[in-house]
């Protein structure tokens, strides 16, 4: 399991260490640390042994020459995971065979839970909050082992200010949703009003060849739910898939062809722990007893039947060695009632590019040298219209004899539905012990749709 | 203390805190403890008063903080005093401090396997996997298969049903790593039929669902595992394949670093059932802003998933990634063409049209990479492609890497007779020859012998050249050996040496890069976990006897299936036909029949002629020691005897003739002549020889060849001690100076009057020759009827 954690800045500094196994730090890691590193870091070394898994870290990743290759190194028979959040390192150490996948997850998690009680990864946070990730640190990993990691459940008695005393009630009520089956929420919350909000947020992807085909387009979406109800509530949600409409329309074969053209197939799903996945594989139900506030109920993913907000199409000409006529057309495809937001499309230049004239129907668009690429924002679009833009781009001469590689153009775009086609059909809230009944509760749906990495290539 | 400055001089007075009400302070001091408790074990002592009244504490998060914490001291004194607390703690009421306390157990073992036995801890510890807490089994799980780790052989883990219950039904109710711990340890069970791997499947498969990845990848592994004992032709078989794919995808879309382990762990489950994923290709496109690592590896299971249905796809993903910005990255698509060329036939036209794209591209490193794989569609294509010579040759200059000097050198060796200049170009890359790699060399000299069989008259020269060069100037003992070879095969028997070198090459095979399957199977026991992601088994990197354990995946019951071998992998490969697995690029062990670069045949090369035979004899002895324990029946170079009516080289046939001899007891049998010196190792004397009975006297028929390029005399022979004291009667006579391929027979008679000791095996000798250049030993073996005399009975006692 995890022998040792370590959170680095930017520099390879050492903001936290934390070592849970006697192995990591043995000699072995010394030589990739001395061989590369010269008497300097030698001296600095101390009295500890364990530093010399922190410096062959950072001596081999951080302040390694070229570009990473692998977020798991094995560095003298110590295997090193990291995970870079802005320019704070986080490393887990291990001399075993460990589950990667776990490690990893764990790593995140660990980012979540730090997020959750003090913001932004920072180094300034973290100084700030030394004491406290060491706290958490203690309860979330024991000997390597990852235990509950649920901020909900840790806030309880994990506080910045330190825990003021409690009554023994409190204390058995605490270990007991550590560590009991619905760890994720506490007893006796109350809400003046019930509410819940639930967003669908959707990414769609796109890969698109230059003639117009599609490579690949799958749609990456979460169910996001807030939850603001009293009491321990039972959840049951319900969507348009297509396997429980199916299902419930056996009966009448009528039924089923006129929802099919609704229902979307979804091609897998994977759900907040606090679902009960054994009932969804055998019935295809979702219920569960939600945290309180804010997660993310499910995340999904569709490939069939999506509706793709825009169509990018491109011609680029390149006149002569030196110049580059680039056209850009946009179409969107949705309903003309509603409106795209926050559209931008960024066609790539040459890096030798010298000057660049651009003429554009709609919006404003800009040469960006600093990024290569010309960045074309539009405000707003309605569905159904369609925009164009035209560049002339001047290249210096070059004898490089490698050709441009051409990168596609990408586009990023918010519109206010789920292109997967996903619709809401119910979330159903019971709370036996509590007088609120499912009408009570005041429930608010939004749908939006984003661009995942949408991209054309020319 | 934790950016590395030493404060355990503080020891005595952060002690003096530890008995406070503030239970963040209280963190802090245990935190302190932990540190420095090791290096001050006198002081620490000191603290274990607190550590004992702590685990009495009202408060459960206090107890279990206090044990945690003691676990953590690696002191052995403190390790006495932790048992009876921990004894305590392990039957709290609390589930809190129970779930501490099985992880403890596990910390204390670390430090003191023997004390944990002693106090039974163990049963304790499995008591827990029934706990009514998820939490409590979890961890129960997972310091059990730590403890069960490294102790391989005891019975820790052998579950009964009952208690893989308990784990199943705790699998739905606990944190998210519990579920791992709970996962994991049920992949090291073994079902014992495929009835309860089949229910066990079914309660583990909503796990896919899960939003955690290693969930996802441990359930994989699960069922990865025991879907190995259903039946295929089970329903549940087949649906079980279905609900894999999907949750493989999602994995995808995870953070990089996650996708980068699924990816690895992907490259094995599409080796081992590749029917899983064959729809999936699309999913594997390289993303523009991919990281690396993710492109690299999603690259890698491109190739594998490519098939006729998908190729034109692929192909043109392909031809996009090769003008991409990482060198490496583009090297793996150009190679990945080629792979595809030889792997799907229909598209290899098409292939080589890319390539030749590429070529014209001349970026030099794509050049390079195009020239390799080429290499291998020739290979792969005899007599199809040839037409692109010319456009390679237009290269020659840009080439720097040794691989693709070497790739090209082989082509123009290859179709010497095709490209007109091809002694020009051959002899451009002789002038710095000292300066090439060996793998250049190599390829170099024998491109070149090839060049003078097809060309004699015009290349005599470079042949010469090429041969002192090789031969004289070298210090390389492989090329040293190849250029003697082919300098003897070129000098004795130009018609044998086209035969050789000339050969028709068996055709490479088509899956490359495999991973070999007993290793994959091994790896497929280990999804998610770090030995999937090196591709290695643990025992490569983790160091002692921790998880060294050898896993393998369960064999098939056979309960409804009789006409398949447990064995079988169910892939669908059937058994023989296991792919070749090209080994690592700069593999200089290439065989002689000059296939340095390309992939090992399978099977070894079956002689075409007699001539043949004996030149493969002369060429490494290797035939030698693969008959050696039958040395009498393999036939010789020259004169095979009249009496062998066995076709020649087949060895098999010839042992029949010997028993057949044998059991006549006709006492004139000769068994035809061996080699058993081969001129290799005796600095050009090749000796072959058998024994004879003829009225009573036995006698040694000898062969001696002189290989040498000098003359050979002064011949001398003695026999070490044997079983039945066999020992020349006569000194050997050879009347003439052996010059140079001369052969002489000489019989020399024996007498069983020597000193005998007892051999092993009991017909063993060991003989010695000398001539004027230095003295050889080898070793035969004697048929035991030499001995026998006419009567029927024993010569010799």
């Amino acid at each position: 399991m995890i022998g040792g954690l370590f959170i680095y800045n930017h520099k390879g500094e050492v903001l936290i260490s934390r070592v849970y196994r006697d192995d990591i730090g043995s000699q072995a890691a010394d030589s990739a640390v001395f061989s590369s590193s010269g008497p300097f870091l030698r001296e600095r070394l101390g009295g500890s042994v364990r530093r010399n898994a922190v410096d062959a870290f950072r001596v081999n990743v951080i302040h390694a020459r070229q570009q990473v290759r692998s977020p798991v190194t094995n560095i003298a028979r110590t295997s090193f995971f990291h995970v870079k959040r802005s320019n704070i390192w986080l490393a887990a150490v291990t001399k075993q065979n460990v589950n990667a996948a776990m490690v990893f997850e764990f790593l995140y998690k660990m980012c979540d839970v730090m997020a959750a009680y003090f913001g932004k990864i920072s180094e300034e946070n973290i100084k700030n909050n030394f004491v406290l990730i060491y706290e958490l640190l203690d309860e979330i990993l024991d000997f390597g082992y990852p235990q509950n990691s649920e901020t909900g459940a840790l806030k309880t008695f994990i506080t910045q200010q330190g825990i003021k005393s409690q009554t023994k009630e409190e204390q058995s009520q605490i270990t007991s949703q550590v560590t009991g089956q619905i760890g994720w929420r506490r007893e006796g919350i109350k809400y003046r009003r019930n509410e819940l909000f639930l967003d669908v947020l959707e990414s769609v992807n796109l890969l698109m060849s230059p003639q117009g085909q599609v490579l690949s387009a799958h749609v990456s979406g979460r169910v996001v739910m807030k939850s603001y109800l009293s009491g321990m509530p039972e959840c049951k949600f319900g969507m348009n898939d297509k396997i429980v409409i199916e299902k419930q329309g056996k009966g009448t074969a009528d039924e089923t062809s006129k929802s099919g053209k609704q229902s979307i197939a979804i091609d897998d799903c994977t759900f907040h722990q606090c679902v009960r996945l054994s009932k969804f594989d055998s019935e295809r139900s979702i219920s569960f007893i939600p945290p309180d506030g804010e997660f993310e109920l499910m995340r999904y993913r569709t490939t069939k039947d999506i509706i793709l907000p825009f169509r990018v199409i491109p011609l680029v000409r390149e006149v002569g060695r030196t110049k580059l006529e680039v056209k850009v057309v946009i179409k969107s495809n949705f309903k003309p009632s509603l409106l795209a937001q926050k559209i931008e499309v960024r066609i790539p230049t040459p890096l030798n590019t010298s000057g660049v004239q651009v003429i554009c129907m709609k919006g404003k668009a800009k040469y960006k040298a600093s990024e290569n690429a010309i960045v074309w924002k539009i405000k707003r679009m309605a569905g159904m219209k369609e925009s164009q833009i035209s560049a002339e781009i001047e290249l210096l001469p070059t004898n490089d004899k490698k050709k441009w590689a051409r990168p596609p153009i990408s586009m990023n775009f918010e519109v206010p539905f789920a292109p997967s086609g996903l619709k809401v059909r119910y979330l159903k809230v019971f709370e036996p012990k509590l007088n609120y009944s499912d009408h009570d509760v005041i429930k608010w749906v939004r749908y939006i749709g984003r661009s995942g990495i949408y991209e054309t290539r020319c | 203390m934790t950016v590395g400055k030493d404060v355990s001089a503080l020891f005595p007075d952060v002690v003096n805190c530890m008995q406070t009400d503030n239970l963040e302070l209280k963190k802090l001091v245990y935190l302190y403890l932990m540190n420095y408790a090791k290096s001050q074990p006198d002081m620490a002592i000191m603290a274990v008063n607190t550590f004992v009244k702590d685990c009495e504490d009202p408060n459960p998060l206090i107890r279990a903080l206090a044990v945690r914490t003691m676990g953590c001291i690696r002191v052995d004194k403190i390790t006495e005093y932790l048992c009876e607390p921990l004894r305590k703690c392990l039957k709290d009421e609390d589930p809190y401090v129970r779930k501490t306390a099985a992880v403890c157990v596990a910390k204390l073992h670390d430090i003191n396997a023997q004390l944990v036995e002693d106090q039974g801890f163990l049963d304790t510890l499995k008591d827990l996997i029934s706990d009514s807490n998820p939490m409590v089994v979890a961890n129960a799980a997972a310091a059990l298969s730590e403890i069960a780790e490294s102790h391989p052989s005891s019975n820790l883990l052998d579950l009964n049903p009952q208690s893989i219950n308990k784990l199943l039904t705790a699998l739905n109710e606990c944190t998210e790593w519990g579920q791992i711990f709970i996962l994991d340890c049920l992949a090291n069970y073994t079902p014992k039929d495929d009835r309860e791997a089949q229910s066990i499947c079914e309660r583990v498969t909503p796990r896919l669902s899960h939003a955690n990845s290693a969930v996802v990848l441990s359930a994989v592994k699960v069922l990865m595992k025991f879907m190995e004992m259903l039946s295929k032709d089970l329903d549940y078989y087949g649906t079980l394949l279905k609900k894999l794919a999907p949750p493989l995808v999602t994995l995808l879309s995870a953070e990089p670093e996650l996708q980068y382990v699924a990816l690895r762990n992907i490259n094995l489950i599409v080796q081992k059932r590749p029917e899983i994923l064959k729809h999936e290709m699309k999913v594997f496109f390289v993303k523009y802003n991919d990281p690396i690592y993710v492109k690299l590896e999603k690259l890698d299971i491109m190739i594998r998933l490519a098939s006729q249905a998908n190729i034109a796809q692929v192909l043109a993903e392909l031809k996009e990634y090769a003008t991409e910005v990482d060198v490496d990255f583009v090297r793996k698509a150009v190679r990945a063409i080629g792979r595809c060329a030889i792997k799907v036939e229909q598209s290899a036209e098409r292939c080589v049209s890319t390539l030749l794209d590429l070529i014209q591209t001349k970026v030099n490193y794509v050049v390079q990479e195009a020239i390799v794989v080429i290499k291998d569609i020739f290979r792969k294509y005899p007599n199809k492609y040839e037409s692109v010579i010319a456009t390679l040759c237009e290269n020659l200059d840009s080439l720097d890497e040794p691989e693709a000097r070497a790739a090209m050198i082989w082509i123009v060796g290859e179709y010497a007779e095709r490209i007109d200049n091809a002694d020009e170009l051959l002899e451009s890359f002789l002038e710095g020859f000292h300066d090439e790699s060996t793998q250049v060399q190599l390829q170099l000299l024998t491109a070149i012998v090839k060049l003078f069989l097809k060309k004699p008259t015009e290349t005599q020269e470079l042949v010469q050249q090429v041969l002192s060069l090789a031969t004289q100037d070298s210090d390389n003992p492989d090329l040293r050996d190849r250029g003697y070879i082919y300098w003897r095969l070129l000098s004795t028997d130009p018609v044998a040496a086209k035969e050789v070198v000339l050969a028709e090459k068996p055709l490479i095979s088509e899956e490359t890069d495999l991973i070999e399957p007993t290793l994959l199977d091994e790896l497929i026991c280990y999804i998610g976990t770090l030995a999937s992601v090196y591709h290695k088994p643990p025992s490569a990197f983790v160091e002692g006897g921790r998880g060294v354990v050898h896993k393998s995946l369960p064999p098939r019951t056979a309960s409804n299936e009789s006409t398949e071998s447990p064995e079988t992998a169910p892939a669908g490969a059937p058994p023989g036909e296991q792919p070749d697995v090209i080994p690592a690029q700069g593999d200089l062990l290439g065989d002689l029949l000059n296939l340095d670069l390309g992939p090992p045949v399978s099977g070894p090369p079956l002689a075409t002629s007699s001539v043949q035979m004996g030149a493969v004899d002369l060429l490494g002895g290797g035939l030698d020691s693969l008959i050696g324990g039958t040395n009498f029946v393999a036939p010789t170079t020259a004169a095979a005897p009249a009496n062998l009516g066995a076709p020649i080289g087949s060895g098999l046939s010839d042992l029949f003739d010997l028993t057949s001899g044998v059991g006549t007891l006709s006492g004139s049998y000769v068994a035809p002549k061996a080699v058993w010196l081969p001129a290799m190792k005796a600095k050009g004397l090749e000796i072959s020889g058998t024994f004879t009975r003829q009225v009573a006297s036995i006698s040694m028929d000898l062969q001696l060849t002189n290989k040498a390029l000098q003359v050979m005399t002064d011949f001398a022979i003695q026999f070490n001690r044997n079983s039945f004291g066999l020992a020349p009667a006569a000194p050997l006579q050879v009347h003439a100076p052996l010059s140079p391929n001369q052969t002489v027979e000489i019989s020399l008679p024996l007498s069983t009057v020597g000193s005998v000791m007892k051999m092993e095996p009991l017909n063993n000798l060991q003989v010695a020759v000398k001539n004027n250049i230095d003295v050889f030993y080898f070793r035969t073996l004697y048929p035991l009827h030499i001995l026998f005399v006419e009567d029927g009975k024993m010569g010799e006692s």
